[in-house]
């Protein structure tokens, strides 16, 4: 997984609320067998018109925010289906950060797993950053993760809350199984005493 | 020690350790896989070397792509039929128990799981796939997960989490008549929200969740999901022992007894706490459906469709308006009457036996309506052959219901069941965000006997007109 410290980039508003994973990436893109290559389905319904063409309305086919790495929306972000191709999707695209004042929980879990950071901030706040990110490339946010700030283009700093654990794994770009696999001796002794405790817990085998 | 809830107990039962910053290791009973979240895990596990810890907890089945027409031909689309031959081959390797597509115990995974007596109350059970809450109904803490967290399962058997907060929803009273465990999920998701359980585990209670068989305690905890909670849970009871016992994998004999035994210290202990508390009358409940384009958009059959412009919220009003716009209503239109083109009866939520009988309940010497085309697909192949067995499908076939074999399908429309755009449809699934069933097409939310009125009237209506 690629580390996360800092990001100085173009962002996105998409002031919209309920955000599914649906609308990031729909279900018939999903018969994948690779994590890469979803960029250019991502938000397909809004972004292209049926017949396949962009619809220029939309904020990520217009320049400079087609090359946004940072992206802005109102509350409970990615809810809906647990499908990883969402993240998959919008790190294929080019988004490193999400910002909403709320996430759904598989969605926000998802993003850490591939070094994208979700920063959950109030939604003032939240339509304040969608302001800088309306002016474009000279308005660039800056995302600071070791000191925990949003970093307006005025220099204007946001701190934000971020679980410590998360973040050490985001800096270093570890994988959690690596780190959860250090304490397998425990996950031995787990099982040896639930096979003791609940012997009635049946296996699985199907011939 | 202090009072605790169902989902305490059962979170300090899988405790493996906990972390200095609060994350804990939580030991997972069973893994369900299927074959659209699992390719990625396990090359992962392949490029790293990694054995997947224990096969024998973990099963397999191929739901989302399947299609559910004819089986005896091979499966015409291609990245389907590559996403089912790989997991084909991914299940060999690492040896994990598989139910093939041509096996009469295929069907979908949150009907198969509670079906073969995998899913077991106490359980900690996880699976790539955001309804993997359905399995709470067995008194289990069941949750979806994404893919990188789907071969950490593999690799360790655990995964890494914080506790959630603790919500109880409680329904008291008799539902009416026509209303089913699906009305009074779509009330509790109107009610509270789509962000409404956002970082709680739901536990179901009160005489109306009780009064329920095991299918409609599935309905309900497989919406948790809509309403933003990571789980739902109902606490085992003799209903759920019944249920269990002689499943084809749930423990026998003495070791049954022993493990009921185990369940009943299961249930929350007078006074635990819960950090949030709704409580909603079964009597207030009429069956209901949904009108917009978010699960949390219900309306009462008898209501009318909400004006945006009395949303005091400006972003709440333009995306209502859009709602609208995409579903071709109109504000204060009546939604009883509304023609539909399609009907679908089906899914993780309304698929199971007791959902067929109460479509067939309905549809007993009726017809599907002119211009109607309207599709049954069992959550599995033992539904199927159970349906059969009762003269169900005969009923169905009478009606001019196509009758199709076991999966997904228009749920999500990954295999050929889609919508064609504008079309609208009556679903018994779980969502209904735009492009859902097909793009641009068009989804209300309803039990499976409103969807059988739906489906011989040719329109939304009140089923309570039908029986």
């Amino acid at each position: 997984m690629e580390k996360f410290t800092s990001l100085s980039a173009v962002a996105a508003a998409l002031p919209e609320a309920n955000i599914d994973t649906d609308k990031i990436i729909p279900a018939r893109f999903l018969k994948t067998t690779k994590r890469t290559g979803l960029g250019k389905h991502a938000f397909d319904s809004m972004r292209y018109h049926p017949d396949g063409t962009e619809n220029p309305d939309f904020v990520l086919n217009q320049l400079p925010w087609r090359h946004a790495e940072i992206l802005i929306t109102h509350d409970n972000l990615g809810c809906g289906s647990s499908r990883e191709h969402a993240p998959w999707a919008l790190l294929d695209f080019g988004i490193r950060c999400v910002i909403a004042p709320s996430f759904a929980d598989i969605f926000f879990n998802n993003c850490f797993k591939n070094g994208i950071l979700p920063i959950c901030l109030p939604r003032e706040l939240c339509d304040a950053l969608m302001e800088d990110a309306r002016m474009g490339s000279n308005a660039r946010l800056t995302v600071d993760l070791p000191r925990q700030v949003v970093i307006r283009p005025d220099g204007k700093e946001i701190p934000f809350e971020i679980d410590p654990f998360r973040k050490h794994m985001l800096i270093e770009g570890l994988d959690d199984i690596g780190q959860t696999l250090l304490h397998e001796k425990r996950i031995d002794t787990y099982e040896e005493q639930v096979a003791h405790d609940r012997p009635w817990v049946p296996t699985i085998s199907i011939d | 020690m202090a009072p605790r809830t169902l989902f305490d107990k059962i979170w300090d039962h899988h405790v493996v350790e906990t972390l200095p910053d609060g994350t804990s290791i939580l030991y997972i009973d069973r893994h369900l896989v299927h074959e659209v979240t699992s390719p990625q895990a396990f090359e992962g596990l392949r490029l790293a070397g990694r054995r997947l810890r224990h096969p024998e907890k973990t099963v397999a089945v191929v739901d989302h792509n399947v299609p559910t027409s004819d089986r005896s031909q091979p499966i015409e689309e291609e990245d389907s039929r590559n996403q089912i031959e790989t997991l084909e081959r991914n299940v060999k390797e690492f040896g994990v128990p598989y139910f093939p597509l041509l096996s009469s115990s295929q069907g979908i995974v949150h009907v198969v799981g509670p079906e073969q007596g995998i899913s077991l109350p106490g359980m900690t059970i996880v699976c790539g796939d955001s309804h993997t809450s359905t399995h709470g109904a067995m008194g289990s803490l069941a949750f979806g997960i994404g893919t990188s967290e789907v071969e950490h399962v593999m690799a360790t058997q655990t995964i890494l989490q914080r506790p959630a907060r603790n919500m109880r929803v409680t329904v008291e009273g008799t539902p009416g008549n026509g209303v089913s465990a699906k009305d009074i999920m779509l009330a509790i998701i109107g009610h509270i929200g789509t962000a409404g359980g956002t970082g709680h585990v739901i536990e179901f209670a009160g005489s109306a969740i009780r009064g329920l068989d095991m299918a409609g305690r599935m309905t309900i905890c497989n919406m948790s999901i809509e309403a933003g909670a990571r789980a739902g849970m109902v606490a085992p009871d003799d209903v759920t022992f019944e249920y269990v016992r002689n499943r084809p994998f749930a423990p026998k004999g003495d070791d049954f007894d022993k493990a009921v035994a185990y369940w009943r210290t299961l249930a929350s202990d007078e006074g635990a706490h819960f950090d949030k508390e709704i409580t909603l009358r079964a009597e207030d409940i009429a069956p209901s459906l949904t009108w917009g384009t978010s699960p949390e958009t219900v309306v009462s059959i008898t209501g009318t469709v909400p004006d945006p412009e009395q949303e005091t919220d400006e972003a709440v009003k333009v995306q209502r308006r859009r709602m609208l716009e995409y579903m071709g209503l109109e504000a204060g239109q009546t939604i009883a009457g509304v023609p539909v083109d399609v009907v679908f009866i089906g899914s993780c939520t309304n698929s199971r036996i007791e959902d067929l009988r109460a479509v067939a309940h309905v549809a007993a010497g009726r017809k599907v309506a002119e211009g109607v085309r309207a599709m049954i697909v069992p959550g599995s192949g033992l539904v199927k052959q159970q349906a059969e067995q009762e003269g169900l499908d005969k009923i169905f076939l009478d009606a001019g219901f196509e009758w199709r074999e076991a999966g997904c399908s228009m749920c999500l429309g990954m295999n050929p069941d889609r919508l064609t755009p504008q079309q609208r449809c009556a679903s018994t699934s779980n969502r209904n965000f735009e492009g859902r069933q097909g793009p641009a097409g068009r989804t209300h939310l309803l039990s499976p006997a409103m969807a059988a009125a739906a489906a011989v009237t040719g329109c939304l209506t009140d089923v309570r007109e039908l029986i």
